[in-house]
């Protein structure tokens, strides 16, 4: 369905955005007969036909990107530092947080060594600009295939994504260490990013994979990233996603995760700043045996949007997936909670669980939620739940008795509804410095600052409440 | 043994329609089709005030520019609404004063949907307004009720006698801008009931409307206006039939409710639409907007509906919870079976302060059928301490069928609890072994599994509707067993 | 004889777990069946009442001397066979009384009886009800949603005293009760013995048969019956525990 005064709306940036691609169309495409350079084809064939996204849809009603769609954007087809000191940019030093850090600036690869790097056990991790060149057989086994079709950010994502994060575990490899990936967006003028990210487990491999993005200057940027994720048989992937960029920055961030039988997926994501967020999680389970665990908390004040849209599609049987969601939304914040769980015809013994908890804190924040079960077979337990609340006055008053001030208790009460999720969280480093982050979140104190995500050159060690945590 | 379930769910969902067959009345009807002259000619045959007219064709010229919903979970061949018979009366129709004026026919077709027009007959204390196709053949205990100040009457009656009411709510809660098939009803409607309990006034007896499409090839479009006075408290059921024809007919009604300050307004509906072959050919299309405005401080109204009938069904049942202190109330349990495919749910929007909402819905699929349920709750910035909780949960009988559930929270006030929880579920191998063991045959603990499922609900039904829902809900899904 | 149980071998998904059983009871007798856990005492309770799953495979179970391994559950209960569940199974929104007046017809007609009424049902319930010393409350109650332990227990007694069967067999229903519910619990099944109709009981501890006095008593172990005796088997079980009919077995093969 078309709404033709949004759609005259939408002409400028989508207009540009065709013409830019016909003006780079060597750049962007590369080798013309590449299987690469025809699916980026077809999907500028497709966005070209499909644009932007009907603000009315039932997908978007309830996330207003006309601001954004109306601004003017900058592209970066060529990589530059722009004299940003890039080591200075990229370093994480959480306490035991021993990571291999790959990085990206403007969705460009940043290695001052090299750009990409195959590891003694064979796990391969780098630029995918540079893995096209360097491994066209796992990039056309794999990239498009987990995507969704007739996504209308994906297909723009495919069209003009030129680098982004390539990781590759080879079959029965463990790898130790967790590969973090930070993705900064430094830029003088409005700026649009699309990059692009493909990881691959192998059959038995195991990954720890944590995606943090920032924007350290407080320049308008809008990023659409596509990730996405491949977990062979028996696989396992433990991801973390951490959000916490300026009030200026839109961030559209879509992963995509195709399993194979007896896969294991874990996702977490924790949300606690940008000006509009919206993920869009696809978890395909494909194969029998497979279990996902969907997680994220968000924290939102100001003006800030953030839209979690959690499509999970169990296509075969035996599969068990269950999904968390927390917020708490201050001041004027919205949020969006969207979850579909598909059980299809075969898709027998299914187990499927959904939630997804809100708390409001004033009056001017919203929370729209929609938890969706759509079920064909008939062997399944399934169950979803949401709630709108606040926070428990009888534990308010509990601690108040103690003798807890009332905006402490507040806090503390904030602190133990997110930390459900934090708990989640399975390497001990991570969590702790999470933990640290969400407590200065609710302090006030989180801002979006110089470095990556984790502040790690600013440590706040000594954060902490003026009372015992143990009491909660 | 899994082979053997499906025969017994086979057998048990696969029950023919009893209110299937069709009176040979004489019956008046104007030529098909859908235009401004038609909508003109049926106002003149209604004999109605100009207001009126007006009304329906600014409704219908703005239908005209809407388009047929599609984001409902339903999927039908479009309805050439040209085709449609938009006014069929039986004939010798005219004022009834005593019921030796109506046709016998129609007397024994009511006969034999188990409802007596005649007062005397009646065990129960039930007023019954009659509709078949588009008016109102006749409305029992008239008299007794104007005794207290209650006006029950069809609503063309209503438009005669008081169009100063007609003209003070009609349109007031669901606006002819409202949705499509509003639209269109707006435009075309024939009849349908009007009540009005005046303040302070309990009804001392349920009133009730029966709905009946008779003639081929009509659709049906009704409208009930229900207006509670301050204090007062009505009960109103509402049921319906239709024969059993190969082709869709479409029922597009409107049903809108104003409740006062202190009043209460309980309305039930057990929906026995034909609802199509086994092959899922024919049956009707049941597109209706429901909605009740709780507009006074410490209004109440309770919504009851057995949804089994229908090929198609899109109907949400909606409080608009104006009134501080207003409370509303949803309660549903809806079966598809074949072909069937029900879209239903409800809305419930706070505005006031301490506004209270609760929804309960059973959605219970066998066949190839197709039951979602579709809800919305809103909290409006105002609506200080306002409640709601929901609870919807899927029965699933066989592995042919689909149970959705597509809830929608949203809220934006901060002293509001919202709670929505939801399961999907089969009956257990445990359970029918439990009954087995007992000597109860498969056919029969299914019956009785679905209806404990289902208890809930038709708890909530007066007396006399609970025990026709229930046996119902046998028909529809167990045999003969009681 | 009521039930003689032959040769019987019985295998769920392909694992055997009654090899080989004998067992007969006549009418008018108390069997206790006895064992250490996971020794098929369930299976057998659950093979008789004709539950769906399990799989004979040689042997047969003659009930009233006819071969009933082809009836289905329903067919069996209303031959008079009745399985006292160890772990009944909740029935929301269908009320006790609901239930039974179904199943009783249900089993009636079976029989060729006229149904009983409303009142006529009722007069029989209230009077079953003194016998387990049910509270009137609970047959309004759905079927064992929310029960207690005990509540559970005390229904099937109820229940099997309302339907009357010629074999009952009641798999640990001393099972997580106290000492009370047991007493009333045995005290319904004692009043509810005849010369024409059979129990066996099923359990882990003697506990039971300081209350029912049974004529047999059999000790189930893997898959067989490897001792039978007198009520004073049980004393000796419970004393020299199951450790020693384990090395009895080892020393006998």
């Amino acid at each position: 369905m078309t709404n033709s005064k949004d759609e005259i709306k939408n002409i400028p940036l989508k207009e540009k955005l065709i013409l830019t691609f016909e003006e780079n169309s060597e750049k962007l495409l590369g080798k013309k007969t590449s299987h690469i350079s025809k699916i980026k084809q077809k999907a500028f064939e497709n966005f070209k036909k499909i644009g932007f996204p009907d603000p009315k849809s039932q997908a978007w009603k309830n996330t207003d990107l006309s601001e954004v769609l109306s601004k003017d954007y900058e592209q970066l087809f060529n990589f530059s530092t722009e004299g940003t000191n890039v080591e200075e940019l990229f370093q994480c030093d959480i306490h035991n947080f021993d990571t291999h850090i790959v990085s990206l600036l403007n969705g460009w690869y940043v290695n001052p060594s090299e750009q990409i790097t195959k590891m003694p056990d064979g796990t391969i991790v780098g630029s995918l600009a540079k893995a096209t060149e360097e491994y066209p057989e796992l990039i056309e086994k794999y990239f498009g295939k987990a995507q969704n079709k007739n996504n209308n950010f994906t297909e723009l994502n495919t069209a003009f994504s030129q680098d982004g994060i390539f990781i590759f575990v080879p079959d029965g490899v463990e790898v130790l260490k967790p590969i973090q990936m930070v993705s900064i967006i430094n830029h003088e003028k409005n700026l649009l990013v699309n990059h692009r990210n493909l990881i691959i487990l192998g059959k038995n491999s195991k990954l720890t994979f944590v995606q943090c993005d920032d924007a350290i200057n407080h320049q308008t940027s809008f990023t659409n990233t596509v990730t996405e994720f491949f977990l062979e048989e028996n696989s396992n992937l433990d991801h973390y996603k951490l959000q916490n960029l300026n009030n200026n920055s839109s961030l559209l961030n879509s992963t995509y995760f195709k399993q194979e039988k007896d896969s294991n997926l874990s996702t977490n994501s924790i949300i606690l700043n940008g000006g509009i967020i919206r993920n869009n999680y696809h978890v395909n389970l494909d194969g029998e045996g497979c279990n996902s665990e969907i997680y994220g908390v968000y924290l939102m004040d100001r003006k800030q949007h953030v839209d979690n849209q959690v499509y999970v599609d169990h296509a075969k049987p035996n599969c068990t997936s269950s999904q968390l969601f927390k917020g708490i939304l201050d001041e004027q914040a919205s949020g969006v909670f969207n979850g579909h769980v598909l059980v299809r015809r075969d898709a027998q013994k299914t187990s499927a669980f959904q939630t997804n908890r809100n708390i409001l804190l004033t009056n001017e924040a919203s929370i729209d939620t929609q938890p969706f079960l759509e079920i064909y077979a008939d062997d399944v337990k399934c169950s979803h739940g949401a709630t709108v609340g606040q926070l428990d006055e009888e534990a308010m008053f509990y601690l108040r008795s103690r003798g807890i001030g009332e905006k402490n208790a507040r806090m503390l009460l904030m602190y133990a509804y997110a930390a459900e999720i934090i708990e989640k969280i399975s390497i001990e480093a991570l969590q702790l410095r999470i933990d640290d982050m969400v407590k200065k979140r609710l302090r006030g104190e989180l801002s979006v600052c110089d470095k990556c995500v984790l502040h790690c050159s600013k440590p706040d060690k000594e954060i902490s409440f003026d009372i015992d945590m143990s009491k909660v | 043994m899994a082979k053997d379930k499906d025969k017994i769910i086979d057998k048990v969902t696969g029950d023919d329609y009893k209110y299937g067959f069709y009176t040979d009345i004489e019956t008046e009807t104007i030529p098909p089709g859908l235009n401004e002259d038609i909508i003109r000619l049926i106002s003149k045959k209604k004999n109605e005030p100009e207001f009126l007219l007006e009304f329906r064709l600014k409704a219908y010229r703005h239908f005209l520019k809407l388009q047929e919903p599609k984001w409902a979970h339903l999927k039908y061949p479009p309805v050439n609404l040209q085709d449609i018979i938009y006014y069929a009366a039986p004939k010798k129709q005219k004022e009834f004063d005593s019921l030796d004026e109506v046709d016998p026919e129609l007397l024994d077709t009511f006969n034999k949907l188990g409802i007596s027009l005649e007062e005397q007959k009646q065990l129960s204390g039930v007023a019954v307004d009659a509709i078949v196709d588009s008016v109102s053949v006749k409305t029992t205990f008239q008299d007794t009720l104007s005794k207290h100040g209650i006006i029950f009457c069809s609503f063309s009656e209503a438009v005669q006698n008081h169009p100063d009411l007609i003209k003070k709510y009609m349109a007031k809660v669901v606006p002819y801008t409202d949705n499509y098939y509003a639209a269109l009803n707006s435009a075309v409607f024939t009849d349908g009931s009007f009540c009005y309990i005046p303040k302070g006034v309990r009804c001392p007896i349920e009133l009730s409307t029966y709905f009946r499409i008779n003639a081929a090839k009509t659709g049906q479009f009704e409208r009930t206006l229900i207006i509670a006075d301050e204090g007062s408290y009505v009960s109103y059921l509402e049921g319906c039939t239709a024969p059993q024809r190969d082709e869709n007919q479409l029922h597009a009604a409107i049903v809108e409710i104003i409740v006062m300050n202190d009043a209460e307004v309980k309305y039930s509906t057990v929906q026995n639409w034909y609802p199509g072959n086994k092959k899922g050919k024919g049956g009707i299309y049941n597109f209706v907007t429901k909605r009740a405005l709780c507009k006074g401080k410490n209004s109440k109204v309770s919504w009851t509906q057995v949804e089994t009938g229908s090929a198609v069904t899109w109907k949400y049942p909606a409080c608009v919870l104006k009134g501080d202190n207003s409370v509303g109330e949803f309660y549903s349990v809806a079966v598809t079976n074949n072909y069937q495919q029900a879209d239903t749910g409800t809305k419930m929007i706070h505005i006031g302060k301490n506004t209270k909402s609760t929804i309960i819905s059973k959605g219970i699929s066998a066949g190839k059928s197709n039951n979602s349920y579709r809800g919305l709750v809103k909290v409006a910035k105002k609506a200080e301490n306002s409640r709601n909780y929901s609870q919807c949960d899927s029965l699933l009988l066989g592995d042919k069928c689909g149970a959705h559930t597509f809830p929608h929270i949203n809220t934006n006030n901060k002293s509001s609890i919202v709670e929505h929880e939801a399961t999907t579920s089969k009956i257990s191998e445990e359970q029918l072994f439990y009954c087995n063991q007992r000597g109860i045959s498969t056919e029969s603990a299914i019956g009785l599994i679905v209806n404990g499922y289902a208890k809930e609900v038709l708890n909530k039904l007066p007396m006399e509707f609970a025990v026709e829902a229930q046996k119902l809900l046998q028909i529809t899904l167990e045999g003969s067993v009681g | 004889m009521l039930l003689n149980i032959r040769n019987l071998h019985v295998s769920i998904e392909g694992k055997e777990i009654i090899k080989g059983l004998d067992l007969s009871v006549n009418n008018g007798e108390v069997h206790a069946i006895m064992g250490p856990n996971g020794t098929g005492k369930s299976t057998l309770a659950a093979v008789v009442a004709g539950k769906e799953g399990y799989e004979i495979t040689e042997g047969e179970i003659l009930y009233k001397g006819k071969d009933i391994t082809d009836l289905s559950p329903e067919e069996r209960a209303c031959e008079g066979i009745f399985l006292g569940f160890q772990y009944p199974v909740e029935i929301p929104g269908v009320s006790i009384t609901n239930f039974m007046r179904t199943a009783i017809n249900e089993q009636r007609e079976y029989k060729g009886l006229k149904s009983l009424t409303a009142s006529e049902f009722l007069a029989k319930m209230e009077d079953k009800k003194k016998l387990v010393e049910i509270q009137s409350k609970l047959t309004n109650r759905s079927v064992n949603s929310g029960f207690s332990g005990g509540e559970k227990k005390k229904n099937e007694i109820f229940q099997m005293a309302l339907l009357e069967p010629t074999m009952a067999i009641l798999d640990e229903t001393d099972s997580g009760l106290d000492i009370d519910a047991l007493r009333i619990v045995a005290n319904g099944i004692n009043k509810l013995r005849t010369e024409e109709n059979a129990t066996i009981v099923i359990t882990h501890y003697q506990r039971l048969l300081d209350y029912i006095i049974p004529d047999f008593v059999h000790v189930l172990f893997e898959g067989k019956i490897v001792k039978s005796g007198g009520k004073n088997l049980a004393l000796e079980l419970e004393e020299k525990g199951y450790e020693w009919i384990k090395e009895e077995v080892e020393r006998m093969s």
